[in-house]
């Protein structure tokens, strides 16, 4: 991997904007601030690849378009096939010097957690195997927002979804969630990372890494949804520090498959219970409930912790 | 003319893989299965071999491949791919969507009949099932025309008034895997000459000129783009056959929408489509040997369909028996050729009678004695003076 030069501050991000302001995202949506940031990374020598999804519907509503650098939207479940497509035409354009050759053109393609680990999991396998220099950013807001809420392979334990409802016999999901960025470091590929746009440079550098790769590359990021997630939109950036806060998100990123680092280390960690008492889809939980993600979050750290060969994620600390 | 080509044998599916090679592709995604396989398999040869400057994707699924035929094209590589009935059917959703994006993506299809239960021989059931996805849709019946339609569909699906993807398919098996003597060219360049490049002449995902392909277009919008393709896909009837008419002015080879065998006097003829055309054929052969006039009419291509072609390939017919190779359950007729006859019939004011035979079903061999005995069954019907108002499923066991 090449090294690229990493942003210290927040000035030293480009003041260029590829996404334009007055797109239909709701209020307080985070999915902005994170492809604002990566269009600012990725610049104006970049095509993008988004599936069916909120991003998608809210940026593009014909005639109108919020975006600056050259766009496509083709389904729900095959964002990392057309970014395949997309980069091959790239590749062969420009050995056939119908293309200048001497232009870096970034592939990225956007994805929700829908369209990432669940129905577009195959797409993503395949591409990554394939070994196609292409930046996949998943931004995962935890349910299949775009339709009105519903549970996806990536939503939490035990969370409120329109299809996970709080019942008298069940209530919210039945099982964890998919740990996508491990399934797909287990393809071997050169960068994977997680990111949370609460962790701004820390996200941008990651952009920046995933870009630099000669072949795949992965970025998760978290994604509150004030309407998913049931929060004032003015808490996104709030509830997304909270996660890695509460260890409930770990920024960490795999180089080559061989080192694997926590960016963001947690010294003292706070309890999860302040991190889902925020949120409405969670309300429904008891103390034990909560408890029992404790000890999920515990042992996870644990493990986490193990991996780097030391304390970066801290005890609870109240 | 000769000095442009040479003679080899081949499957009408390595003719598939020469005519994209000869059109010089730069992106080729696809996924095997039978009988399409061989395809892709001599395209990757032809790569391996440097005779194609080509990227090859090897997907994971056909509904990838099509995909990434989409994101290639629309960035502006010619773009190839190749499929069978149960791929064809994953695909089924990007068809619409590449026809939709307006994509020059060209596909080459071995017609095989659809599970359950599975069978991987011919039939059209793959075929007649993208009747409504907007591709421009040929029916070869000889390796020679795969080859040479193949390279005509590139010049048509980019010819700027027309921009829609193009499907040319052929038997399973019958043809696919039988070799013929096929013309191909010693030297692309006259063929690119035909079908130059011209990717500039289109939208394409280009950062100097970025632009949004896919947006959402609500009720407001939504009916333009799907009436541009109406217009686009008439268009297509007249670049079609101008496609076609230039093809053979060049290369001494040309097609039409339809083809007629020996109709000039007769009352009676059988209408089919791919390869069984030749058996129809033979069989009109034997017949006027034994001093019964049949003639015979193929359908070459299925859409845009060739209404004007076809009312005067029809029009001083009796009794016209259409041979249908796949099933519309359900429908008024079952034939899906018969049935757009029938509504043909129907508006050019034409009493033709017409008959609809349901052959080869899952590759049940059809013969020319098949052919002589739906000739033989129809007369009788026509003694009768009795047009049934069903398909007849030729040579079922019920
Ligand atoms: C094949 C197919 N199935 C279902 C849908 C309906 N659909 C559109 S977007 C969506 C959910 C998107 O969820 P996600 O990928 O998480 O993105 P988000 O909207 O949450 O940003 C669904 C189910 C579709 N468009 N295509
Ligand atoms: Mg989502």
């Amino acid at each position: 991997m090449s090294k690229p030069t990493l942003y210290k501050s927040i000035f030293e991000l480009p003041r260029e904007e590829y996404l334009s302001p007055g797109h239909g995202l709701c209020a307080g949506c985070l999915v902005g601030t994170i492809v604002r940031v990566l269009l600012k990374v990725a610049g104006p020598n970049t095509i993008v690849v988004t599936p069916t999804g909120c991003l998608e519907v809210s940026t593009t509503p014909f005639p109108y378009t919020a975006w600056k650098v050259p766009w496509i939207h083709v389904a729900f479940e095959n964002a990392a096939a057309v970014a395949s497509g997309v980069e091959a035409a790239v590749k062969a354009l420009q050995r056939k010097g119908l293309v200048d050759p001497s232009k870096k053109i970034n592939v990225v393609a956007i994805g929700g957690d829908g369209g990432t680990v669940d129905i577009g999991f195959q797409a993503l396998s395949g591409m990554l195997e394939r070994g196609h220099r292409v930046m996949y950013v998943l931004y995962d807001n935890e349910a299949y927002m775009n339709t009105g809420i519903q549970r996806s392979g990536a939503t939490p334990f035990k969370a409120w979804t329109t299809t996970t409802p709080v019942g008298k016999v069940l209530k919210g999901k039945l099982q964890p969630k998919k740990p996508i960025a491990e399934i797909v470091a287990a393809h071997k590929i050169p960068y994977v990372a997680t990111a949370n746009p609460a962790y701004i440079i820390d996200m941008a550098n990651k952009f920046r890494k995933g870009l630099s790769v000669d072949g795949p590359s992965f970025i998760h990021v978290i994604q509150p949804c004030t309407t998913g997630w049931r929060f004032d939109p003015r808490y996104g950036i709030k509830i997304a520090r909270l996660a890695t806060e509460t260890a409930m998100w770990i920024n960490w990123e795999l180089e080559n498959n061989e080192v694997f680092r926590v960016t963001v280390p947690v010294p003292k960690r706070k309890h999860v219970k302040h991190y889902i008492r925020a949120q409405g889809r969670f309300n429904h939980l008891t103390d034990q409930d909560i408890e029992e993600i404790q000890r999920f979050i515990d042992k996870e750290v644990e493990r986490i912790n193990k991996m780097v060969g030391k304390e970066v994620i801290g005890p609870v600390v109240e | 003319m000769s000095d442009l080509w040479i003679r080899i044998p081949l499957t009408s599916n390595y003719a598939a893989a020469y005519a994209a090679k000869d059109v010089d592709v730069d992106v080729v995604a696809a996924y095997p299965i039978t009988p399409q396989t061989p395809v892709v398999e001599r395209i990757a040869e032809f790569i391996a071999n440097g005779e194609l400057d080509a990227e090859m994707i090897h997907v994971e699924s056909e509904h990838s491949a099509l995909s990434a035929c989409i994101g290639a094209s629309a960035t502006g590589a010619r773009v190839f791919t190749a499929t069978s009935a149960q791929g064809l059917e994953l695909m089924h959703e990007m068809l619409f969507i590449a026809s939709g994006l307006r994509l020059p993506i060209v596909m080459a299809i071995a017609a095989r009949a659809l599970s359950a239960p599975i069978n991987i021989w011919c039939d059209y059931s793959d075929l007649m099932a993208t009747r409504d996805s907007s591709w421009i849709t040929v029916i070869a019946s000889s390796a020679q025309e795969v080859y040479d339609s193949i390279i005509q569909m590139y010049r048509v699906a980019e010819d700027p008034e027309v921009l829609l993807p193009a499907m040319v398919a052929y038997d399973g098996f019958i043809m696919s895997h039988t070799y013929e003597p096929v013309y191909v060219a010693k030297d692309r360049a006259p063929i690119l000459e035909y079908v130059p490049k011209n990717f500039k002449n289109r939208y394409r995902l280009d950062p100097d000129n970025p632009i949004t392909m896919g947006a959402i277009a609500d009720p407001n919008w939504y009916y333009e783009f799907k009436y541009q393709q109406v217009v686009a896909m008439r268009k297509a009837y007249e670049v079609v056959k101008k496609a076609d008419e230039e093809f053979g002015k060049r290369f001494g080879r040309s097609y039409g929408f339809v083809e007629t065998y020996k109709v000039e006097d007769v009352d009676i003829a059988l209408l089919t489509y791919g390869g069984l055309y030749g058996t129809v054929q033979e069989a009109v052969d034997i017949l006027r040997e034994k001093g019964v006039k049949v003639g015979a009419i193929k359908l070459r291509v299925f859409r845009p369909f060739p209404y004007n072609e076809l009312f005067n390939a029809i029009k001083n017919l009796k009794h016209l028996v259409v041979l249908d190779r796949a099933i519309t359950f359900g429908g008024v007729i079952e034939g899906p050729v018969a049935l757009e006859i029938a509504t043909l019939l129907k508006f050019k004011s034409l009493d033709t009678n017409l008959y609809n035979y349901i052959v080869g079903i899952g590759q049940r061999t059809v013969t020319e004695s098949d052919i002589i005995g739906i000739v033989d069954h129809v007369s009788k019907l026509i003694e009768k003076n009795v047009v049934p108002m069903e398909s007849i499923y030729w040579g079922v066991r019920e």
